[in-house]
């Protein structure tokens, strides 16, 4: 907890390039309780719901209208997806794991935990390429019909949030921490933050699972 | 007069007269200094072109988006030049290129690509950056007390985002191809299968949506977080509030487009049919698609975004009308809490009327009225602020000013935009007027004459803050009239048009139709000579504003002795100097003690007080009366 008060004052004074100091950048506002980005990332979040939102309320409308539509447990791999669902809850676990050890003060646990989540990211992405190479040996690509459309365009962009997630973690686990000398506790803050945001991205694959692959 | 009353500035007594002076003067050093300084800080490229600095985003929006304007105004004027005298060879439009106006006649192909294109310029490019990028960039800090916004640096990639989306769209006008040329909807099927113009747009596009995305969040936590001390919801000026209602729609209703934007791509890229049915045929041959797909879920997506876009579109222009009206009546805006509640309650309702475009789809009765009925419903709180402006207006010593002659004439004209759009949101009627030039004249009638109004009036309003130079009042008053007249010479025609049954997006402005022809041929001359008036109209504005800001950039200010020359009470005009700042904004971030419009308080020597002060100066005996600047100076020392 020493880290966090010593973050505070040593905020003020950081490099020798004047730089504005935000107010509430890093200790929360009194009156709303939160700092500014992790307000910030929730409104992000929320832009996150409608996009997802209208993509699978195009899914419904696709296939309420569709003649025939294929069942997904037939059609695409269940066993890696399964697999996939348990890697990123893992990771989400990982990630929490990694605030806790840094709002302790402790930087080498908290990266340990940052490189897990990283690496939970990337088993994820490989078990997608495969499933997705499974799924092309089959013949069956984007254009085949509606279905493994829209599986591909909702897996694909779900795929590019993680990868997303993943560049920033990784940019933590390197670069990025040089933060943690000067100012520990917006750093804290940071992997917060992408915590938030690798929650939300666990959460679609939650919804994506059950709804493509067992319906 | 009385100006004899003594004050201490420092250790030395003077006359208050001389104190205000020696104050200015002091302020004008220190604002100097404070400059050179900045100067010398950062380099040129980090100062002005990849600045993090609010105000300076808010400039580059401004001038982007006005730069954007007038394309897509000239745009219009070729399209116009078209529809009133329809082939004739005009030499301006060989400047687009033989190959879509061969021998000075513009092709029937590139009138779609110049109509789709105006549409996306004007809205996309143009009007939202300009109303929440530019003023809302520069304004919203200032007005709350805010240092700068909350994430200065998603701030400077939010104004590049825009400016790549907008080079992505500019750049298909040099492709053999040609742009995007489905109009401003780009509705599927034809969309889907069009050329490759339409891949730029949604490029384009996403870019664009990012750049809103990142905004919004930016405006949305800087209006709840870095808000003055003192400076509570109910003590924002007006123009926030519509900001902030402002924010909210482009963050929750631009995504379902960048879906329906990554979805057409997949069917114009990886061949997918998302929007296209089975078996479509296309120049006589079916197309290989797989087909099963469904043209309305793209207009579903895109009305779901589009709809709310309309409110983003006049929400900020009603917020700069609201405050120059308080201004200019020098009385508290009637009804503030009541126009507050209205521009929520549109927000919200904003979300739950977007198929009231799709009455002519067969969507079925059920949804219509259902989205007739949201419809009628959100028409009240327009109503609302509305009434309120013009009420607003009943007592007050008004000031005719440019800025005020804008914001006047904005009343009706979107009043009557807004009237006009009745009977478009009941479905028996739009059956009749869906896709004519009704339409056209009743949202052209809320944007033109109603948001881009406002923004003129923003800029004569705001000019003297972002340059310490006034824009000159008699080019301006030449501007505005010249301006309405014009205006309503384009858009009113319209009106009977559309009645009569003209269809929009018609090449040759309906001449070949029996039932067209004669109106078409009355009123269509009339108004590309109103169009061509309304340009011309521009031109005073547009030396006005460069030979200002010219000036204002050599250092020379005609406005130096004051700092706030429209007497306002809003922290922006009370507790900065004109220019603002360098990054900061403030000296000291200031303490609100008031609500936005305190004009004519009864016991005030003046009649405006700021927010930032804190107690009301008692009004003194005839000649007794303080400047209220140097009053503070007076109790500091």
């Amino acid at each position: 907890m020493d880290a966090h008060a010593h973050a505070i004052d040593a905020g003020h004074d950081h490099g020798g390039h004047h730089e504005l100091e935000i107010p509430f950048n890093v200790a929360p506002r009194p009156d709303t309780g939160v700092y500014n980005a992790k307000l910030g990332v929730w409104l992000f979040l929320a832009s996150e719901v409608m996009l997802f939102g209208a993509l699978f309320s195009s899914l419904i409308l696709l296939r309420t209208g569709a003649a025939h539509w294929p069942v997904g447990k037939d059609t695409l791999h269940v066993l890696p997806a399964t697999i996939n669902t348990f890697v990123l809850i893992l990771s989400s676990v990982t990630v929490v794991l990694a605030w806790a050890n840094l709002r302790l003060g402790d930087l080498k646990m908290g990266r340990i935990f940052i490189g897990v989540t990283l690496l939970c990211g990337l088993i994820f992405m490989l078990i997608k390429a495969y499933e997705y190479n499974l799924s092309f040996s089959h013949e069956h690509f984007p254009k085949t019909n509606n279905f493994f459309a829209i599986y591909f365009t909702m897996t694909g962009l779900h795929g590019l949030h993680v990868l997303g997630g993943m560049i920033v973690f990784a940019y933590f686990l390197t670069f990025g921490s040089k933060m943690w000398k000067t100012e520990p506790a917006r750093f804290t803050n940071r992997i917060e933050v992408v915590g938030l945001y690798w929650h939300f991205v666990d959460l679609v694959w939650i919804f994506l699972f059950p709804t493509l692959y067992l319906l | 007069m009385a100006l004899k009353r003594q004050v201490r500035v420092g250790n030395q007594w003077m006359y208050a007269r001389d104190a205000w002076r020696t104050l200015e003067e002091a302020r004008r050093v220190t604002l100097e200094e404070e400059r050179l300084q900045q100067q010398h800080e950062l380099p040129f490229i980090r100062k002005y072109v990849f600045s993090t600095d609010h105000k300076v985003i808010g400039l580059q929006y401004g001038f982007t988006a006005l730069c954007f304007l007038l394309l897509g105004f000239c745009l219009m004027i070729l399209m116009r030049l078209q529809l009133g005298w329809p082939g004739q060879a005009f030499s301006v439009m060989k400047l687009i290129g033989a190959m879509r106006a061969p021998g000075g006649v513009l092709l029937p192909e590139a009138y779609n690509q110049l109509g789709a294109m105006h549409g996306t310029i004007m809205i996309f490019l143009g009007i939202v950056p300009l109303a929440v990028g530019a003023f809302g960039n520069y304004l919203v800090p200032l007005q709350i007390g805010a240092p700068d916004m909350a994430f200065p640096k998603l701030n400077m990639a939010s104004y590049w985002c825009y400016f790549v989306g907008g080079v992505i769209m500019l750049s298909s006008f040099f492709y053999s191809g040609g742009t995007a040329n489905s109009g401003w909807t780009s509705y599927p099927p034809l969309s889907d299968i069009a050329t490759h113009g339409q891949t730029f747009w949604l490029c384009g596009m996403v870019f664009l949506i990012t750049s809103s995305l990142l905004g919004s969040v930016n405006f949305l936590v800087t209006i709840i977080q870095l808000r003055a001390k003192g400076m509570t919801l109910m003590r924002f000026p007006f123009f926030v509030w519509a900001q902030f209602v402002t924010s909210f729609l482009l963050l929750l209703a631009f995504p379902p487009l960048e879906a329906a934007a990554v979805l057409q791509m997949m069917d114009r890229l990886a061949g997918t049919s998302f929007f296209l049915p089975s078996g479509l045929v296309v120049s006589g041959q079916v197309l290989p698609n797989a087909g099963g797909g469904n043209p309305l879920l793209w207009q579903h997506l895109f009305w779901f975004l589009a709809h709310p876009e309309v409110y983003v579109l006049i929400l900020p222009a009603m917020g700069i009308i609201a405050e120059i009206i308080a201004n200019n009546t020098r009385k508290p805006l009637w009804g503030y809490r009541s126009m507050v509640g209205a521009v929520i309650f549109l927000g919200f309702m904003s979300f739950v009327v977007w198929a009231h475009h799709m009455f002519l789809t067969g969507m079925g009765t059920v949804i219509s009225a259902f989205f007739q009925t949201t419809t009628m419903i959100i028409s009240i709180p327009s109503v609302i602020v509305l009434s309120a402006l013009f009420i607003s207006l009943w007592g007050g010593s008004i000031r005719f000013n440019t800025p005020m002659l804008f914001a006047l004439a904005f009343l009706p004209m979107f009043g009557i935009g807004g009237l006009t759009g009745l009977p478009l949101g009941l479905a028996t009627a739009d059956l009749h007027l869906h896709d004519t030039y009704y339409v056209i004249g009743h949202f052209h009638y809320v944007v033109a004459p109603g948001t881009i109004f406002a923004m003129f009036a923003g800029v004569y309003y705001w000019f003297p803050k972002i340059s310490g130079r006034r824009l000159n009042e008699f080019w301006g008053k030449v501007h505005f009239w010249i301006s309405l007249v014009c205006i309503n010479g384009i858009f009113f025609p319209m009106f009977m048009q559309g009645l009569a049954g003209v269809s929009r997006r018609l090449y040759d402005g309906g001449i070949q139709y029996a039932h067209a022809k004669a109106i078409a041929e009355q009123t269509n001359p009339f108004m590309s000579v109103c169009a061509i008036g309304l340009l011309c109209a521009q031109v005073p504005f547009l030396i006005n504003f460069f030979y200002n800001a010219i000036l204002a950039l050599l250092g020379r200010r005609n406005e130096i002795a004051n700092q706030n020359p429209w007497q306002a009470t809003t922290l922006e005009w009370a507790a900065t100097t004109s220019p603002p700042l360098g990054h900061g904004n403030f000296e000291v971030i200031p303490v609100v003690y008031r609500g936005p419009y305190e004009y004519s308080l009864p016991d005030s020597a003046t009649d405006w007080t700021p927010q930032n002060q804190e107690s009301v100066e008692p009004a003194l005996p005839p000649g007794g009366g303080m400047l209220p600047e140097v009053a503070v100076a007076q109790r500091e020392m």
